[in-house]
């Protein structure tokens, strides 16, 4: 994240700079005044009001996956289910990022819900009593209709979206990310508090030499100490923690490649990982009962991997032809067959994070 | 650079994990089986796995005279690739760029790569409609032979997100070939029972919905599976599989437009 804008004039020295608006490039650059002025350098507003709005979410997952396809929409339907199944007295939110491809509306069955702006915000469409959700999809006019948006753009749309949805109080806020590590994590990973923008351009500058500049010069800078500071209060206050990341995986080494590459990323930014879930794990069929292993986990799958990079491994789903026609239908699983073996897996692997998130903010 | 090819052929899909570096891999696979020369671009900076399906992983990429030279499958320079995976030093490794420095690098990708004398290049693209896209089309809008290929999975969600990258693909001009679906059943291997995994049918709705032209549907197979990470055309290890059978009537239509287009 260089500070030097897209359209800046040659050799400018970046919105963050000392230099800037004073540098020999910056004359006649129609924002030389507000470069000089330092209001730049200000942190964005913007993050400051998503925290307050944020402040009543006890727990903020962010479900993350390199690779596309691989289930992340429908575990996050399916975990944000489980969750309210699981206790009526919690609330859970789902906040679906994909801008590009929102899937959760028809996921959870609300497509072409509208949602209604009020004065305190956007209401979130209620699935049940305590599940909500918000999408982009319900902003849009048709099935057809494309976002074709570059980063920014997208990016003030999830600063809107985390700014001023009316959550109420919250336990738990699922959001929903589109695959790879794009904008939209980078924003929500920003929000974190222990993450900023200075920590993310020493990285791309000196990538080789981060964690040395992390644990030395960057802890100590008094931007990245403040900013440590917050986000240990929020976390004892008790709400208004940090997010965690849960990522979501298949069990073949094609998948597994961008999955490493997202664990290196959570590290890099200081996202702590709630845990690894592995999706589509076996085929039984229907008829027979074989077993088949239709993404082989040539390479030892998830678990495999989990040992190697010492992240936590919430659980298995088996590739269940009920769950893929439940999501395109829109029905919840738990109603519709409650001892279907994936609805057992998930409960499972809810109760570990239930278990990992209590004990997190104890 | 690109004024030696003679086709580009990009593969889109709204949806991740459609399948659509296994497509572009076995396109390009079947394309060279066919006796063609062909290019192989990895726009996918953020998750690059058309290393790992080629057996390409530590390969490099070297600076020529006239730019980048990509990697080379094979002795005889038929199929040359390139992708962020060859600059990138460890498997491990994360590109973390945002749009401005992506939009460089894959204008870099297109216009300084040494891709000599090409008879295809297939272009495969991350998920979505965003930066990556819209640099690739801006640059590819002056190529005459450019085509799109959609891939998708059976199920509603997945259609849903092709649905809007037809949108792009009409809204920034760049026409479609047709529309393949990956995934449409698997054959139990004891019984051979069909199940339909992520439902049926989905892509030809789809096509005839759209009047786009349906290039035909790829069952689940662990065989191809298998074939990822070894570089093997599916058309030369398993000809009677029906994923081959997509895959060379395919080429044959890519091969008899282009015929047809070069008449024009």
């Amino acid at each position: 994240m260089s500070s030097v804008p897209e359209n800046a004039p040659q050799h400018c020295p970046g919105t963050g700079s000392e230099n800037a608006g004073k540098a020999s490039a910056c004359a006649g650059c129609p924002n030389q005044n507000i470069c000089a002025s330092g209001t730049p350098n200000m942190p964005d507003p913007a993050i400051e009001i998503i925290k307050n709005r944020l402040s009543n979410v006890k727990h903020k997952i962010l479900i993350l996956s390199g690779k596309g396809g691989v289930g992340k929409s429908t575990v996050t339907s399916l975990l944000g289910h489980a969750l309210a199944a699981r206790n009526p007295d919690i609330n859970v939110g789902i906040l679906d990022a994909d801008i590009c491809g929102p899937s959760q509306p028809r996921v959870l069955g609300v497509h072409g819900e509208q949602v209604h702006n009020s004065g305190s915000g956007w209401s979130p469409v209620y699935i049940k009593d305590n599940l909500s959700l918000m999408s982009i999809g319900f902003l849009l006019g048709s099935p057809d209709d494309a976002v074709i948006w570059r980063g920014p753009k997208k990016n003030g749309m999830i600063k809107q979206f985390l700014s001023e949805v009316d959550w109420g109080e919250l336990d738990y806020l699922l959001i929903d990310t589109p695959p790879g590590q794009s904008h939209s994590v980078l924003t929500m990973s920003q929000l974190n508090g222990r993450y900023n923008k200075f920590v993310h351009f020493i990285y791309l500058l000196y990538r080789p030499w981060l964690q040395a500049l992390r644990t030395n010069t960057c802890r100590a800078c008094s931007t990245c100490a403040g900013a440590g500071a917050g986000a240990r209060e929020g976390a004892g206050a008790g709400g208004g923690g940090g997010a965690r990341a849960l990522l979501v995986t298949t069990p073949q080494e094609a998948a597994l490649l961008d999955v490493r590459k997202e664990i290196a990323f959570c590290r890099k930014v200081d996202l702590p990982i709630l845990g690894v879930v592995e999706n589509m794990t076996l085929f039984v069929c229907p008829n027979c009962k074989t077993r088949s292993e239709i993404f082989p986990a040539s390479t030892g799958g998830a678990g495999q991997m989990c040992v190697e990079l010492a992240a936590p491994l919430l659980g298995r789903l088996p590739l269940d032809p009920t769950l893929a026609r439940c999501c395109d239908n829109g029905l919840d699983l738990f109603e519709e067959l409650p001892d279907n073996p994936t609805v057992l897996a998930a409960r499972q692997i809810v109760d570990e994070i239930v278990a990992s998130c209590e004990e997190n903010s104890s | 650079m690109l004024e030696d090819v003679k086709r580009v052929i990009l593969v889109l899909s709204g949806k991740g994990g459609v399948g659509k570096s296994t497509v572009s891999t076995q396109l390009a696979l079947t394309l060279k089986e066919k006796g063609f020369k062909v290019g192989l671009l990895d726009v996918d900076l953020c998750g690059p796995s058309v290393p790992y399906l080629l057996n390409l992983e530590n390969q490099s990429v070297h600076q020529g005279p006239d730019g980048w030279i990509p990697v080379y499958m094979d002795k005889e320079q038929k199929l040359a690739v390139m992708s962020i995976g060859f600059l990138l030093s460890s498997r491990n490794e994360a590109v973390v760029w945002r749009g401005p420095k992506k939009t460089s690098m894959i204008k870099q990708f297109l216009e300084d790569v040494c891709w000599q004398d090409l008879d295809f290049l297939v272009i495969d693209t991350p998920p979505g409609t965003s930066d990556e896209h819209i640099t690739v089309m801006e640059n590819l809008r002056q190529v005459p032979q450019c085509s799109a290929i959609l891939v998708t999975t059976p199920q509603q969600v997945a259609i849903e997100d092709v649905r809007k990258e037809i949108t792009f693909c009409r809204k920034t001009g760049i026409s479609i070939h047709g529309i393949i679906e990956n995934m449409s059943g698997f054959e139990c291997p004891t019984c051979s029972e069909c199940t339909n995994i992520f439902s049926s049918g989905g892509g030809k709705s789809l096509a005839e919905y759209a009047k786009i032209s349906y290039l035909g549907s790829i069952p689940i197979d662990p065989r191809v599976g298998k074939l990822a990470g070894e570089g093997k055309a599916a058309v030369k290890e398993i000809p009677d599989s029906k994923t081959s059978k997509v895959f060379s009537e395919l080429v044959t239509q890519l091969t008899e437009s282009s015929r047809n287009g070069g008449m024009q």
